[in-house]
């Protein structure tokens, strides 16, 4: 077995455009997934049973049905179904904010959840409109339980990205497997691209870390 | 003087359990009532229709000339007008004791930060807790965070407090300073109602006590007389454990 470490400096302008592709489609679909992570899980948790019923079969959709089934769906199906077709960066982008949406959604509605009733009482109380208590009182409040359990998605949703190889997206594993295709290196890829993974997740868990200890749980 | 809580025939069902029987009731404006009854007798129950945080299932209830029903908008209008103080406290522990005070001002009544901030100082004067401005509801004790909890109600100017057990979760010798800024309020001539198992407040504080029992109001009367002579068996008997 012969490891040669030095023929990695050779790829690393390869790896690190790969390394921007798996960030750019995390940083898309976790702003997507986000958003509508906490409009369904303010839906969950304050919608009547139908609101809450079309939140709750989006959720358990996507919950219940692998990452890599929802991708070929959007790449290969949709287009079967109603014609739509969409490139594979955009497939990537939307298959994110998909699913991390519905999990999003979940740890939404656990954090409101987990806000004291009292509070909200206390608030409408002294005569505030629904919408104030939730933005001026639950939401702050639940915003910083949301905050562990949310970084912990962000770092799931980064991973999954290295999936899309299977539509051809040109992101981080993709890259590694077109190098490891030309020259057989599997030990210096792969450890490569493992290392790029960690170094981006590691950024990631310091952010959190750091909004952690500006806000204080309570 | 003129009744400002009007019961009329009013009902609450939980699912098929009716906590709120019938009940006829009028609180005039300056009055004292004192509620007590035993556990599921649904005093806070009846209570928590006044201000609309429990909907009423029958009947009407008229909380100063406006009824309960009336929708979201006057059920604010209500709650502006019947503050509320819970058992629990339930001070917003993002915001310190000043915050929580000024802040039901400035979203409710649309007061300036500056008017918002002199009138909650103003309350925490009242209340004792000048010095705890920026504390917040963490540092306090349980019964410094029920009188900041009051001073958020009365910072809305309401007409009417309602209180809702204030001193059961708070050991013997803090009760006294909320009872004694309840007492102070009293004596300003503020229309309240009292859920408490405090007979010594009722006594002397309370101007009318009222007993109940399954959802019914079983005693109606001076609080001295009918917690000295307990007109009924079943008050009797409840006079005894508490």
């Amino acid at each position: 077995m012969n490891v040669d470490w030095s023929i990695i400096s050779g790829f690393l302008p390869h790896l690190m455009d790969g390394a921007r592709v798996t960030l750019y489609i995390t940083v898309m679909g976790l702003a997507g997934g986000m958003l509508i992570g906490a409009i369904v899980g303010l839906m969950r948790a304050y919608g009547g049973h139908v609101i809450n019923g079309l939140a709750f079969v989006y959720v358990e959709v996507i919950r219940g049905t692998p990452i890599v089934v929802q991708v070929m769906f959007l790449y290969f199906a949709l287009p079967v179904l109603a014609s739509i077709r969409i490139d594979p960066m955009t497939t990537a982008i939307l298959a994110i904010m998909i699913n991390a949406g519905a999990y999003i959604a979940e740890i939404v509605r656990g954090a409101v959840l987990s806000i004291s009733k009292g509070l909200t009482e206390a608030g409408l109380s002294i005569g505030l409109p629904r919408w104030k208590v939730i933005v001026y009182i639950v939401g702050p409040l639940a915003f910083r339980r949301l905050i562990p359990p949310l970084g912990n998605q962000c770092i799931v949703s980064l991973k999954d990205t290295s999936l899309f190889i299977v539509i051809g997206v040109s992101e981080l594993t993709r890259t590694g497997q077109e190098i490891m295709a030309a020259n057989f290196r599997a030990v210096e890829i792969w450890t490569a691209v493992a290392v790029f993974y960690l170094i981006m997740t590691g950024t990631l868990t310091m952010i959190l870390r750091m909004i952690e200890k500006r806000m204080r749980i309570l | 003087m003129s009744a400002i809580i009007k019961f009329h025939n009013v009902s609450k069902h939980f699912g098929s359990l009716k906590v709120i029987d019938e009940v006829d009731l009028e609180v005039r404006r300056g009055e004292v009532v004192v509620l007590v009854g035993p556990s599921g007798s649904g005093k806070s129950t009846l209570l928590r229709c006044i201000n609309g945080l429990e909907m009423i299932s029958g009947g009407d209830l008229i909380v100063d000339q406006l009824s309960v029903k009336g929708g979201n908008k006057v059920l604010r209008e209500i709650r502006q007008e019947a503050g509320m103080v819970f058992q629990q406290f339930n001070l917003f522990p993002q915001m310190t004791a000043l915050e929580n005070i000024a802040f039901g001002q400035r979203q409710v009544r649309h007061v300036g930060r500056q008017e918002a901030k002199r009138h909650a100082r103003e309350l925490l004067d009242k209340v004792g807790l000048a010095d705890k401005e920026a504390h917040y509801p963490h540092e306090l004790s349980g019964g410094q965070q029920q009188r900041v909890a009051i001073a958020r109600s009365l910072a809305i100017k309401p007409k009417v407090m309602l209180f809702d057990e204030p001193t059961s979760a708070l050991d013997p010798e803090l009760k006294q300073e909320v009872l004694n800024v309840m007492r102070t309020l009293a004596d300003e001539h503020m229309t309240m109602v009292v859920v408490t198992h405090e007979m010594s407040f009722a006594k002397q504080v309370g101007t009318r006590l009222i007993f109940m029992e399954h959802g019914k109001i079983a005693v109606d009367g001076k609080p001295a007389e009918v917690i000295d002579s307990p007109p009924n068996d079943r008050m009797r008997d409840f006079l005894r454990h508490v």
